[in-house]
């Protein structure tokens, strides 16, 4: 269909989610109560904000994906022709994955991947 | 023969015979709107259903079976009871994001069924970089889920939101990788071209160690792309209630469940295509008569037995394995997925070029 499918797709995804919610805001009739807007927490009243620092693992990992990401992005053209190219794809990549597996070896031994 | 392409090729014909090209075109889009919410509904509920039916026969009791026969239409009875239950949001959420989350992770779910080949030549969008296409639109969905656990105001949530990123965003990797060395075997980017590449045998089959390897390791990473169990961190019920969609009720909530098991079907289908042949019927080498028999069966029944075959696959993990820690998770990545899947690649290049596969 080319690429008025996309925006096509996009309406059936919001047709179908606001449908479904704009259905049951009809059916549904709700009962005002101030517990109700309460966070879940098991029943225990919620002491500060969930929004304040987290895990610097996390933020380590998305950099080192971020870096890994924009290699497999420089792959994909690699990967279509590489039986055209030939033997010479081969030594080439051998040397690009050689040089990227030697940062990753450095943050291995930096300790990046160890979650603490 | 019954064929899906032949009565959407009627269809169009009838159209364009009968309307301008500009109305036909508008009630072709109609139809795959039409097609695209109903294909949503109809996979939600079988896909619910199938996951209670199997976690139960795993488990040696029956699981639902009281409402209809069978227990079938016990997901129709869910689904009507969700859409009678009220859509809270908690005082000091992100209103705005917060309810922007589930229309951004169903749009993500809906763009990706684009490429994927159901049938002979039944595709909605067949572009020449449809798996590129797929991996990068899939990635976003990562985003709904931070959006939800961000906008939530609440530490489940967030927690949840965080691990889950963490894990969609690392699996990515290897799932990317063994994409790619599929790619390297048939020189395409094109969904059609690569089930083509299949004609005459699957790539799990053609494609030697290095793609036994890859399909591996792509199903472990889907499985942990799409939060199930054993990677179903971001979710655990014991310490988390519920991940990311804590605070979701109602429709919304709905909404969160059925994305998650449309990206089941959808990173099942896509492992269909790429390593099973997707529609393409079970051919072994030069054996006439049993390729003959086999073209008989239709190419849809094919495409949907594989993807169901990979789902099972799915659900059968999760009664098999337990549930791992944030750090046995990251460290199955980064320390055993991703070098393994790196060295795979080369040993799949020279694979590709010596023309050792058949």
């Amino acid at each position: 269909m080319g690429s008025v499918s996309l925006i096509i797709l996009t309406i059936a995804a919001i047709v179908f989610s606001a449908g479904g919610i704009l259905v049951s805001k009809i059916f549904v009739k709700g009962s005002k109560n101030p517990r109700k807007g309460q966070p879940y927490e098991c029943g225990i009243p919620t002491e500060t904000s969930p929004w304040k620092q987290f895990h610097v693992g996390y933020y380590l990992f998305a950099l080192l994906f971020l870096i890994f990401d924009v290699e497999i992005i420089f792959l994909y053209p690699w990967a279509v022709v590489v039986k055209k190219v030939g033997m010479m794809a081969l030594v080439e990549i051998s040397i690009f994955l050689f040089i990227l597996f030697m940062g990753f070896l450095y943050a291995h031994k930096e300790g990046a991947l160890k979650w603490m | 023969m019954f064929s899906l392409q032949g009565i959407t090729n009627g269809i169009e014909k009838w159209l364009h015979n009968n309307m301008s090209a500009n109305m036909a075109l508008l009630v072709e889009c109609a139809i795959v709107i039409f097609l695209a919410i109903s294909l949503f509904a109809i996979l939600g509920l079988i896909l619910v259903l199938m996951e209670r039916k199997v976690a139960a026969h795993m488990q040696i009791r029956l699981g639902p079976n009281r409402v209809g026969p069978f227990g079938m239409l016990q997901t129709t009875a869910d689904t009507l009871k969700l859409l009678l239950k009220e859509g809270l949001t908690p005082d000091g959420a992100d209103k705005f994001l917060f309810n922007l989350a589930p229309f951004v992770i169903m749009i993500v779910a809906m763009l990706i069924l684009a490429p994927i080949a159901f049938a002979t030549g039944f595709q909605i969008w067949d572009l020449n970089i449809g798996v590129l296409y797929v991996t990068a639109i899939s990635s976003i969905s990562v985003i709904a889920i931070l959006m939800a656990g961000w906008a939530s105001n609440n530490k489940y949530s967030m927690l949840g939101a965080m691990r889950s990123g963490a894990q969609i965003v690392s699996y990515e990797l290897s799932a990317g990788l063994s994409i790619i060395s599929i790619v390297v075997l048939t020189g395409s980017l094109q969904i059609s071209e690569i089930i083509e590449s299949q004609r005459n045998g699957w790539w799990l089959f053609k494609g030697h160690i290095p793609a036994v390897i890859a399909f591996v390791i792509f199903i472990i990473a889907v499985t942990a792309e799409t939060n199930r169990a054993p990677f179903d961190l971001a979710e655990a019920e014991s310490e988390l209630t519920a991940g990311f969609h804590t605070e979701y009720s109602g429709m919304r909530f709905a909404l969160f469940f059925l994305a998650e098991y449309i990206n089941i079907f959808i990173v099942c289908a896509i492992g269909a295509t790429l390593f099973l042949g997707g529609w393409m019927p079970l051919h072994i080498g030069s054996w006439q008569g049993f390729n003959h028999i086999m073209d008989f069966i239709p190419s849809s029944v094919w495409f949907f037995g594989k993807t169901f075959l990979l789902i099972f696959l799915i659900m059968w993990f999760r009664w098999t394995f337990p549930r791992l820690r944030v750090d046995q998770l990251l460290s199955l990545e980064w320390k055993y997925l991703l070098p393994i899947s790196m060295f795979n690649l080369l040993l799949m290049t020279v694979v590709a070029i010596m023309g050792w596969h058949f």
